[in-house]
C-alpha cells in the first residue's frame, strides 16, 4: 500500500510538472493575447519529433536545447503572419485559426515521420536507477525531468518577477496600450511571447516524449488536459495553472493505481452491491480519463474563473 | 416577382434533388447520401456559431446521441415488427430521424442551461469537457453504446413508407432527399422566427438584449436546445445510413467537422454551410482515392479560408452575385481572373511541395502513380517547378491587390 502511494504520488507530480510545462505557456499566452491556442499540444508534439530527428544527429543533450529553439521559431513565425492577420476578425476567428493549425500540424507529422510510434528514447545511462524503493526502480531520466521542470518553474518565475522583459510583459498584460503608448513595441512583444510559450511546450514534448510516448496521437491525447489545467487554475493564473496540474496530475496517477470498482466503495459503507454490474463495476482505472473534464465542467458550471483567477473567460 | 424571388432558390433545389438520381449512378448515390446527412449536421452546427456567437467544441455529441438513439428504436421496431404488436411495430424506419431529434433535443435540454450562461471562451470551453465527456463515458456503458464496435441494426424492418424499403442505396436517397430539404426549411424558417432573429441579437450584443428585457441566457439555451435537435435529426439520417453506429460519431474529430464545414461554408450566410458540407465531404470521400494526404488539404483549405476569406466560399459567391447585380462583373472580371490564376498556382505549388515530401518520407506517393507521373524527389527539378509556381503565384497575388488599392 506504502509503495503504491510512494510512486503515484513520484510519478503524479512528475505527470503534472509536465502538465505544467504546457500549460505554463498557454496561459501566459491566454493573458496576454486573449486566445486559447487550441494547437499548443501540437507544438509540444513538435518538440518531442524535432528531439528525436535531431537527436539521431547530434545527440541527446544538444537536442534537448536545440528542439525548444526550434519550435520557438515556429511559434514566432505562426503569430506573425498567421494569429496576428486573423486577430482582426475576433476572437472566434483566432480560435478557428488555431484549431486548423493544430490539424494541419498533426497531419504534417503524420507526413514526416509517419503514423507508428517512433523509438524517442533518453541514453542508456539514464536509464539506470537512481535510486530502488520497495524493490522498484526510479531511473535517473525521471529524475532529471523532474530537475529540468522546477529549474524551468524558478527560471520562468525569475524572468516574470526579476527582470525587465518581465516587468514589461506583466504590464503588457493588464495594460497592453499604455505599454504601447511609452514606446515599447507591443505587436514583438506579443510574437516573443508566443514564441516563448511555445519553445516551453516544445520543452515539455522534449522531455516527456520518451516517458510519454512519441506518436501522432499524442497532441490530441493531451492537448483537451491542458485546457482543463488552464480554465481550473483560473485563466491567465500562472500559480493556479501550477495548482491545477499538479492536482490533476495526481488524481489521474492515483485512480489508475487504486483499481476499485463503485461496488467497492459501496462496500466500505456497508453496502452489498455486484461487483460485475455495469454501473457498479466501473473502476476507478476506467474513470482516471474523464476525471479532467468532470472536473473542468463543474469549475465551469460553479466556479467560472477557476481556482485561483480574477477573470471570468 | 419578388414572391418569385424569395421561392426560386427552394423550387430550385428541389428540382435539383429530383433530377439527381436521373443524372448519377452507383457509388456517388452513396456519397451523396452522406452529404445530406452533413448538411443538416453543419447547419445545426451554424445555428449556434453562425447564428447564435456560440463556438461548440462539443456538437458532436448530439449527432452522436441522437444517432445512439435511432439506432435503439430501429432494434425496437424490428423486435415488435417480429413479434407483430406494440408501438414500435407501427413506427416506420422513414420516421426515425425524428427520434434522433428527440435525442438530440432532450440532451441539449438537461445538460444545457449551465452551459450557456456565457457564450464565447466558456461556452467553448465547457462543450469541450461535455464532448470529451461524452466520448470517454461511451467505453463505460457497453449495454448502451455497443463498446468499441458500436451498436448493428438492420433498416428494412417495420411499415414501409412510400414504396421505400430502403434496401438501395437509391431508396435511401429518396429518404435522404425528403429529410434534408424538410431539415434545411426548417432551419431557414427558424432563422425568420422570433427567436432566430433574438439569437442574432445576442450574438451582437448581448447586454442591450438584457436591458431590453430578453435575458440572453434563456435566448441561448432555446437555440441549444433547437440545435441539439437538429444535431440528433442528422444523426438519425446517419443511424438509417450506415444501420451500424460507433463511439466514433461522438468524438472530438466528428465536432470538429461540423466546425470545419460550416466554417468553409461561411458562417454568416445561411446556405454557407451547405456549400461547405458539399465541398468538405466530396474532397474527403474522393480525395483519399488518389492521395495519401487528404486530410492534410482538407486542414489547408480550412486554413486558408479563416486566413484570407473570413466569411468562407459563400462569401465569394454572394461578392459576384452583389457584382452581377450592380454591372460590375465586366470591370472585376480581369482582377477575379488573376487572383483565380494565382490561387492556382500556389494550390499547385503545395500539393506538388507535399508529395514530393511525401514520396522523400514513404518512398511512394499515391498521386503520381494515379496520374501516371514519375516523380523524382532526389532531382532538383520537381523542387524548381515548386519554387517557380510560388513566385508566379505571390506575384500574381501582389498584382491583384495593388490594382484593388490604386481603384479603392
Amino acid at each position: 500500500m506504502l509503495e503504491t502511494i510512494v510512486f503515484s504520488t513520484l510519478n503524479g507530480v512528475l505527470y503534472g510538472l509536465l502538465l505544467f510545462m504546457l500549460s505554463s505557456g498557454l496561459t501566459l499566452i491566454f493573458s496576454m493575447m486573449g486566445v486559447l491556442n487550441f494547437a499548443h499540444a501540437s507544438f509540444y508534439m513538435l518538440g518531442a519529433y524535432f528531439a528525436y530527428a535531431l537527436g539521431l544527429h547530434i545527440g541527446f543533450w544538444p537536442a534537448l536545447f536545440l528542439a525548444p529553439c526550434l519550435v520557438a521559431v515556429i511559434g514566432a513565425v505562426v503569430e506573425r503572419y498567421g494569429l496576428r492577420r486573423v486577430h482582426v476578425n475576433g476572437h472566434v476567428a483566432e480560435l478557428l485559426f488555431t484549431f486548423g493549425l493544430a490539424y494541419v500540424i498533426d497531419e504534417l507529422v503524420h507526413l514526416f515521420w509517419g503514423s507508428i510510434p517512433v523509438s524517442y528514447v533518453p541514453p542508456d545511462y539514464m536509464q539506470n536507477a537512481l535510486f530502488t524503493l520497495f524493490g522498484t526502480d526510479y531511473s535517473i531520466y525521471r529524475g532529471v525531468t523532474m530537475m529540468i521542470a522546477v529549474f524551468m518553474f524558478a527560471a520562468l518565475w525569475f524572468l516574470l518577477k526579476k527582470t525587465r522583459v518581465g516587468m514589461m510583459i506583466r504590464a503588457a498584460l493588464t495594460h497592453g496600450d499604455m505599454v504601447g503608448h511609452l514606446g515599447h513595441n507591443v505587436p514583438r512583444l506579443f510574437m516573443g511571447v508566443f514564441g516563448f510559450g511555445c519553445a516551453l511546450a516544445g520543452l515539455a514534448g522534449v522531455i516527456g516524449g520518451p516517458l510519454l510516448n512519441t506518436e501522432p496521437g499524442m497532441a490530441q491525447t493531451l492537448g483537451p488536459i491542458v485546457f482543463v489545467v488552464v480554465v481550473v487554475g483560473g485563466m491567465g493564473s500562472l500559480i493556479g495553472a501550477f495548482y491545477a496540474s499538479l492536482l490533476i496530475g495526481l488524481l489521474q496517477t492515483f485512480f489508475v493505481a487504486f483499481d476499485a470498482s463503485i461496488a467497492d466503495l459501496l462496500g466500505v459503507f456497508g453496502v452489498q452491491a455486484d461487483p460485475y454490474g455495469e454501473v457498479t463495476g466501473i473502476t476507478l482505472a476506467s474513470l482516471a480519463p474523464m476525471t479532467p473534464f468532470i472536473l473542468l465542467v463543474l469549475i465551469l458550471i460553479f466556479r467560472p474563473r477557476g481556482l485561483m483567477g480574477e477573470l471570468e473567460p | 416577382m419578388t414572391v418569385f424571388r424569395a421561392f426560386a432558390p427552394w423550387v430550385i433545389s428541389l428540382a435539383v434533388l429530383l433530377l439527381l438520381p436521373a443524372v448519377t449512378s452507383g457509388s456517388a448515390v452513396s456519397v451523396i447520401n452522406v452529404i445530406a446527412i452533413h448538411i443538416v449536421f453543419a447547419l445545426s452546427y451554424n445555428m449556434l456559431l453562425g447564428q447564435g456567437g456560440m463556438l461548440s467544441f462539443g456538437h458532436a455529441a448530439f449527432f452522436g446521441l441522437g444517432s445512439y438513439a435511432a439506432i435503439h428504436a430501429m432494434n425496437a421496431i424490428g423486435d415488435a415488427a417480429y413479434a407483430g404488436t406494440g408501438f414500435w411495430a407501427h413506427f416506420p424506419v422513414f420516421l426515425l430521424p425524428l427520434v434522433g431529434f428527440a435525442g438530440g433535443a432532450l440532451v441539449a435540454l438537461v445538460v444545457g442551461w449551465p452551459f450557456c450562461r456565457r457564450a464565447g471562451t466558456a461556452f467553448a470551453m465547457i462543450t469541450l469537457g461535455l464532448g470529451e465527456l461524452v466520448a470517454t463515458g461511451t467505453q463505460m456503458f457497453p449495454s448502451v453504446f455497443g463498446g468499441e464496435t458500436g451498436v448493428f441494426s438492420n433498416r428494412m424492418v417495420g411499415p414501409v413508407w412510400f414504396g421505400l424499403e430502403l434496401a438501395q442505396p437509391a431508396d435511401v436517397y429518396w429518404f435522404m432527399a425528403f429529410w434534408v430539404f424538410a431539415a434545411v426549411l426548417a432551419m431557414w424558417a427558424f432563422t425568420r422566427t422570433p427567436l432566430g432573429r433574438l439569437s442574432n441579437a445576442v450574438r451582437d450584443n448581448p447586454d442591450r438584449m438584457q436591458f431590453i428585457g430578453y435575458p440572453p441566457r434563456n435566448v441561448r439555451f432555446l437555440v441549444f436546445i433547437a440545435s441539439g435537435g437538429m444535431a440528433g435529426l442528422a444523426g438519425g439520417m446517419a443511424a438509417v445510413n450506415y444501420e451500424i453506429v460507433t463511439p466514433e460519431s461522438l468524438s472530438l474529430l466528428a465536432s470538429g467537422l461540423a466546425l470545419l464545414m460550416a466554417a468553409v461554408g461561411g458562417l454568416g450566410i445561411f446556405y454557407g454551410p451547405i456549400v461547405g458540407a458539399i465541398l468538405v465531404t466530396v474532397m474527403n470521400s474522393l480525395l483519399s482515392d488518389y492521395t495519401d494526404a487528404a486530410v492534410l488539404y482538407v486542414g489547408l483549405v480550412f486554413l486558408a479560408v479563416v486566413l484570407f476569406a473570413p466569411s468562407g466560399l459563400a462569401g465569394g459567391i454572394e461578392h459576384v452575385r452583389q457584382a452581377w447585380h450592380g454591372k460590375q462583373v465586366a470591370a472585376k472580371a480581369p482582377r477575379w481572373l488573376a487572383g483565380t490564376l494565382s490561387v492556382t498556382a500556389l494550390c499547385m505549388a503545395l500539393v506538388l511541395a507535399v508529395e514530393l515530401v511525401y514520396l522523400l518520407s514513404h518512398g511512394t506517393d499515391k498521386l503520381a502513380d494515379t496520374l501516371g507521373m514519375e516523380l523524382d524527389a532526389s532531382s532538383p527539378l520537381p523542387w524548381a517547378a515548386v519554387i517557380l509556381l510560388l513566385a508566379t503565384g505571390y506575384g500574381l497575388w501582389r498584382l491583384t491587390a495593388k490594382s484593388l488599392e490604386a481603384t479603392s
